[in-house]
């Protein structure tokens, strides 16, 4: 049988994901610096209050509080050794509050990045960051997540391990990467380089796309970037609402829910099948988006010209893929 | 250029296309021709200070250069980076015994509420490659813990990171602190991190926010040269 995401998938022509987790975690009482996943257990019903929001609000699939539920996060705060207990504990009320809203809603195990640095610049081997994201993956399947979504992603190989591992645990995955630095991650992936690095795999993902990042134009010139590769497998956008802004000594995420609205449609004339917000986005942007994409017709391929006009200009005048690469330095002599 | 490169021997290269070479090894992150290098012109009667800055840091400004235009992305910096601590490794007890002056040190280290540390280590590595000592917090750090740490290093910079929204506020805590205590003026504080921007940096008093790790370098080399000069002036 197929999985609940490739059925919805089937029949359906856009899905709305959902917002953001942390922030909306904030905004009922977590404190900075506390781990969320702990949450999991020691407050069970606000991690169900954070689901139900997103699905009240139409979302057709929500991620599990458990971003940071691998080893090396939870290490951090001395919970390392409770990786399967929290990642199953979050799927499981996942599944009962997707079983309970009367229509098809995916839970999807959010795996995050180690945040280690891979070798030969860091620690971190291939080997052992497999082994961090298998052990994540099977709480969160032993919870009933019904595909594992990994996301935020900066390093290929990183993403790579985190498809072995969803191999390794015999779940569907998605994968997201985080376009912030000039329209390519961190690591220097193009929106180009991510597409073609996802069709060699030999476990690819059902869809894969961006999330997080600076903003939403950045995000929607990155899924243009995915598009162009030609490929058919379904896109995933999930931008920030907007940028976060400081103002009178607080702050907050510029963009409205009107905006992210506009922003849900442009992603669909992109070419984004999966939409959803990150950082910023809460249940009230997540109706707006929903709302348009129900009511508002399908348009043309949106051109860079259009998508600045409604969402805002972008961070960087090239994003490193087609005729703006970038040429390299000439060099004196070249050795080995 | 169509014909074949000769192997380049580092030794029988002269002082001058040893250096611009060695600049183009750290660009390639090639550790173990920079070490060779730095040993070569120490044999040549260099002094430890000048293969530092003339060969060392000359040539990893270039990589913040081309990290800053987005022509260079992480991966190669950390290699670069990689490449420069080889050489410093050698360079470093010589340093010490010659007086050379230092590059500068620097505590570091995510604020209180805050978990998130890549960006931190970042900067910490490309800090290091560019030669200056690195007093690593981690990650979650009290105002004390940051002034405590300054005190018993002796350090010149402070820098604080912050991801969240919810934590960079706590960087104004601790500097109004090291006011409180009279120490503000003592070091060189440093600030960054995804949601800040210039004028947040001034709002709470910081010397200087740095939107990346190059600019965090660069700043902080900036700074510690108008620091050395006013000791020379004063």
């Amino acid at each position: 049988m197929p999985d609940a995401l490739s059925r919805l998938l089937e029949t359906r022509d856009w899905l709305l994901a959902d917002g953001a987790t942390g922030t909306n975690l904030f905004n009922m009482g977590l404190s900075s610096g506390d781990a969320p996943e702990l949450w999991n257990v020691d407050e069970p019903e606000k991690i169900r209050t954070l689901y139900r929001g997103a699905v009240n609000a139409g979302s057709d699939l929500f991620l599990t509080n458990t971003f940071g539920g691998n080893a090396s996060r939870l290490k951090l705060h001395s919970a390392e050794h409770r990786v399967r207990e929290l990642n199953r504990a979050a799927a499981e009320l996942g599944r009962e509050v997707a079983d309970a809203a009367g229509r098809p809603v995916v839970v999807a195990g959010s795996v995050g990045p180690t945040g280690e640095i891979m070798v030969p610049m860091g620690a971190l081997t291939y080997a052992v960051a497999v082994e961090m994201f298998h052990e994540q993956a099977e709480g969160l399947k032993e919870g009933g997540a019904d595909v594992l979504w990994v996301e935020t992603i900066s390093a290929p190989e990183e993403y790579k391990a985190a498809g072995e591992a969803a191999k390794l645990a015999g779940m569907p995955w998605c994968g997201t990467m985080s376009f912030d630095t000039a329209g390519r991650t961190m690591m220097g992936v193009t929106s180009a380089g991510m597409a073609e690095m996802v069709e060699k795999l030999p476990y690819p993902p059902l869809a894969f796309g961006a999330n997080c990042g600076v903003g939403a134009s950045d995000l929607l010139r990155t899924v243009l970037g995915f598009a162009a590769s030609g490929t058919e497998r379904p896109l995933i956008a999930k931008g920030n609402a907007g940028i976060p802004k400081y103002h009178d000594g607080h702050i907050h995420y510029d963009g409205t829910p009107a905006l992210m609205a506009d922003y849900a449609v442009l992603a669909r004339d992109c070419g984004a099948t999966i939409i959803g917000g990150c950082c910023g986005t809460t249940p009230e942007h997540l109706r707006a988006m929903r709302e348009a994409l129900e009511t508002r017709p399908r348009g043309p391929r949106p051109s860079l010209e259009e998508i600045t006009e409604k969402l805002g200009g972008f961070s960087s005048a090239s994003d490193g893929t087609g005729d703006d690469e970038v040429p390299a330095r000439t060099r004196r002599r070249r050795r080995g | 250029m169509a014909e074949e490169e000769d192997e380049i021997i580092l030794s029988e290269l002269p002082d001058e296309e040893l250096v611009l070479q060695m600049h183009d090894d750290l660009y390639d992150g090639l550790k173990e021709e920079i070490e060779e290098g730095v040993g070569i012109l120490l044999a040549r009667g260099w002094t430890p200070y000048k293969v530092l800055t003339e060969a060392l840091v000359a040539g990893m400004t270039v990589v913040g250069n081309d990290f800053r235009d987005g022509i260079l992305f992480v991966p190669e910096v950390l290699l670069a980076a990689n490449a420069m601590k080889g050489g410093m490794a050698i360079l470093k007890p010589l340093l010490a015994e010659t007086g050379a002056p230092r590059m500068g040190k620097m505590v570091i280290g995510t604020v209180k509420g805050d978990i998130h540390d890549i960006g931190k280590n970042l900067v910490g590595m490309m800090m290091e490659g560019a030669g200056f000592e690195i007093i690593d917090l981690g990650i979650n750090n009290p105002a004390e813990d940051y002034i405590a740490a300054l005190e018993r290093e002796e350090a010149d910079i402070l820098g604080m990171s912050a991801l969240l929204t919810t934590t960079m506020p706590y960087m104004k805590v601790v500097i109004d602190t090291l006011k409180e205590q009279g120490k503000r003026q003592d070091y060189i504080v440093l600030v960054g991190g995804a949601p800040l921007n210039e004028e947040f940096g001034k709002a709470i008093g910081a010397d200087a926010y740095c939107r990346d790790a190059a600019v965090a370098v660069e700043t902080a080399k900036d700074f510690i040269a108008r620091k050395h000069n006013q000791m020379a002036a004063g």
